[in-house]
């Protein structure tokens, strides 16, 4: 059945059809026709946020949040151009967006009319695809056909740039089906692969599972499978930042998060395993430290289901393409198949050697005296919020790490952190999409005063839709992971990495309408955190901390995961000139 | 061309060999890739590579199928195998991108070229141009008393041959379309 409308009317109708219920954008110019469609409904909720960049963000925190697409609507040239840094962070953690942007009309494409800028040449880079949709019959069809390919296979941003003129014209609306378009990523991997990895699995003797945000992408079925695929077979399993959730926190094999601040047992165990096996991961550099030292002896499987990540940085001796959900159903089939093997004895003798390592208490601090520890604020947010049914963004730097090392997470879809790109800025925005998403959910951003201050004007949002996000700065009027990386490579030079004529944080929330708690002496934390977890509605929380703590661990650049620092006193000299180049 | 039906990203058992040997070699591989015939799709193709650090040496482009709204665009390039591996999957998860295929691995192919060369001169030079010009069979396109534009069809070598000997004859211009490919047999 097709109808007739306008371009505009079919924006509306094809997002109620991919059953979209919330939209964050923000208006202008060129998308004025689509804007008076959303006036005319009520079935898609409308988010205005006060700046592009944070409609892209809340869409984010939506779509990881709750595994649908998430939407946002700009106008064309600054609201596009502003929509670049969300979209380049959806790329990089293959987050599923929908970006519509408005355009001049066709005949002025090319004409440097008022807000014209070139959105799918700006946006290609930083799209799994994009469109310039120039007849109005092929609107629809668009649309939909966006949705797919931002959800098929590795899930990424998607771009749909409409002009004037089409929003006002009138065309067929059709409606969606199954894509036929060629389009169509392979899920299943190759069982070949998948019997060999099975084999590899049954004699591994200090086997470790590897996990990422392709776990949480395929969706919570590969959790499930995830978890019982761990548990069956023993082995321990260590995650990327982005991974966090996809294996209980609290789970009898969970070692800890891997990586640059990860834990010493997961790096360890990463070095001196025997087999790898990478589930939806992608040995980012953040992961793998130096290349050429990265887990010398093991055995390596990659499930992945982008082949151009399966030997990019590290060759793997198992390459299996498909979705971790697919894959991961067919390794139990197989394994229990052949008679659910391991090899037990050694693979208690490799747990007990991470006992060993987890000893050492990477992640122990000592708070004492006034002034509140980052770590311990953080240790007391995860002791008070646990049992809340709780949604952590971040933003970018020390904190975020540290959120990643103290608080726990015990399911997928909790987590929303920007990763790959890391996109000081990202965690506020991101909370509100993630608290639309979930309305009586307790959701906190945990952030660090700078990065918070890159999209503070979204605190406009958060009160007018009442919101009741929490903003839990950790303040040390520091740029601290900038300070931490100038103390280490550039001689104690603090080139321009502290928060000078910082607001008054409590006036601030107050002059958005909102509540603002202050909290400096550790004797307040837990009452603090408590009356900022019973306020019904959005607060700041400016908990001032050590100015100086850095985050430990630390596998400095260019050297590998058994040469961890585990603190200050191991800081002297530790980056060679070519270890000071990488970022 | 029946390996053109092989699945995008499939297996080891398909174009993208996932088990390549690794080693520092810089190779060079004539690719063809098979897109949609949309605004913008070379441009997604060549952003790729530049954003990516990969080398150009030629690329061609053009319409092959009507119907199917499918171009097939040509592409030399160098580097070591790990970097040609990455390439083809790269190339692969472009959305308009239906079909990749690295020709110097499913080989042998045979690979063509199209210049032409403007040669200008007078006298002997004019002379031993055209000779020569009849050796390599490249044929006279155009011609004045002082100047000859020959267009000469073959593989990369032979066009660069024929273009060391036209230049101390008076080579003034040459255009080179860049080289079409296509694997041997059925």
């Amino acid at each position: 059945m097709t109808r007739e409308m306008t371009g505009a009317k079919m924006v509306v109708q094809a997002l109620k059809d991919q059953g979209v219920d919330t939209v964050f954008g923000y208006p202008g110019g060129a998308v004025l026709p689509i804007y008076d469609e959303i006036f005319l409904q009520n079935d898609i909720r409308h988010i205005l946020v006060r700046h592009e960049q944070g409609a892209v963000h809340a869409a984010e925190g939506y779509a990881r949040s709750t595994g649908k697409p998430g939407v946002a609507l700009v106008t064309s040239g600054p609201g596009a151009t502003n929509a670049v840094t969300g979209l380049t962070d959806a790329l990089l953690d293959s987050i599923p967006i929908v970006v519509l942007t408005g355009q001049v009309p066709t005949f002025m494409i090319g004409s440097d009319a008022f807000q014209e800028a070139d959105t799918v040449g700006i946006t290609r880079p930083c799209t799994k695809h994009n469109w310039l949709v120039k007849e109005t019959d092929t609107l629809a069809a668009t649309i939909h056909e966006a949705f797919h390919v931002a959800t098929a296979g590795r899930p990424g941003p998607v771009l749909i740039d409409i002009p004037k003129d089409v929003q006002f014209a009138n065309g067929e609306y059709q409606p969606p089906k199954p894509s036929a378009s060629h389009y169509q990523p392979i899920v299943k991997g190759d069982m070949e692969e998948i019997t060999e990895l099975v084999a590899a699995i049954e004699t591994a003797k200090k086997p470790v599972f590897y996990t990422g945000g392709g776990v949480i992408n395929s969706g919570p079925a590969a959790s499930q499978l995830l978890r019982e695929l761990v548990d069956a077979t023993g082995f321990p399993i260590t995650s990327t930042l982005m991974g966090l959730g996809a294996y209980p926190a609290s789970g009898d094999n969970w070692i800890g998060m891997l990586g640059m601040h990860g834990l010493y047992e997961a790096n360890m165990a990463m070095h001196d395993c025997d087999l790898m096996i990478n589930i939806g991961a992608r040995f980012d550099d953040r992961i793998t430290g130096r290349i050429d030292a990265f887990s010398p002896n093991s055995k390596k499987a990659h499930i992945d289901i982008d082949p151009s990540s399966i030997n990019k940085v590290i060759r793997v001796d198992i390459p299996i393409v498909g979705d971790v959900a697919h894959v991961l159903e067919d390794i139990l089939k197989v394994w229990k198949s052949r008679g659910r093997k391991t090899d037990s004895a050694n693979v208690a003798h490799w747990q007990a050697q991470i006992s060993d390592w987890r000893k050492v208490n990477c992640l122990a601090f000592t708070q004492e005296g006034k002034t509140i520890k980052p770590q311990h604020a953080l240790a007391r947010l995860e002791e008070l919020t646990k049992d809340h049914d709780r949604y952590i963004t971040t933003e970018v730097g020390q904190h975020q790490m540290w959120a990643a090392q103290y608080l726990g997470f015990e399911d997928p879809n909790r987590w929303m952190t920007s990763g790959g790109l890391g996109t000081m800025g990202y965690g506020f925005p991101a909370s509100i999409g993630v608290q639309m998403a979930h309305p009586d959910a307790l959701v906190i951003n945990v952030a660090g005063e700078a990065s918070w201050l890159m999209n503070m004007q979204e605190m406009g949002t958060a009160t007018q839709y009442r919101l009741p996000v929490k903003q839990f700065i950790l303040n040390n009027e520091r740029l601290g992971m900038v300070r931490q990386w100038q103390e280490l490579l550039h001689g104690e030079r603090y080139s321009h990495s502290w928060s000078e004529a910082l607001p008054d944080f409590v006036k601030l929330a107050e002059a958005f309408g909102a509540k603002g708690i202050l909290c400096s002496d550790p004797a307040d934390l837990d009452d603090a955190i408590m009356e900022m977890i019973n306020y019904d509605g959005p607060v700041i929380f400016d908990c001032l901390v050590e100015k100086h703590e850095n985050c430990f661990p630390m596998i400095p650049s260019g050297k590998a995961h058994n040469e961890m620092l585990l603190g200050e006193a191991e800081t002297q000299g530790v980056i060679d000139s070519k270890g000071s180049v990488l970022v | 061309m029946s390996a053109l039906h092989i699945k995008k990203g499939a297996t080891r058992h398909s174009a993208y060999n996932l088990r390549p040997n690794f080693s520092d070699v810089q190779e060079r591989h004539t690719i063809a890739v098979l897109v949609e015939n949309e605004p913008g799709v070379l441009a997604r193709v060549i952003g790729l590579f530049s954003g990516r650090g990969y080398n150009i040496e030629s690329l061609t482009v053009a319409e092959v199928d009507h119907t199917g709204h499918l171009s097939r665009i040509t592409i030399v390039t160098t580097g070591t195998p790990q970097v040609i591996e990455q390439i083809k999957a790269q190339l692969g998860r472009i959305v308009s991108v239906h079909e990749v295929h690295d020709l110097t691995v499913e080989g042998p192919s045979v690979e063509r070229e199209l210049a032409m060369l403007k040669v200008v001169g007078d006298g002997e030079k004019r002379v031993e141009a055209l000779r020569l010009a009849d050796i390599f069979r490249a044929n006279v396109v155009d011609s004045t008393l002082n100047s000859f534009v020959f267009e000469i069809t073959g593989a990369p070598d032979k066009i660069d041959a024929f273009a060391d000997l036209m230049r101390p004859l008076g080579l003034a211009e040459i255009a080179r379309t860049g080289v079409a490919a296509l694997l041997r047999g059925d």
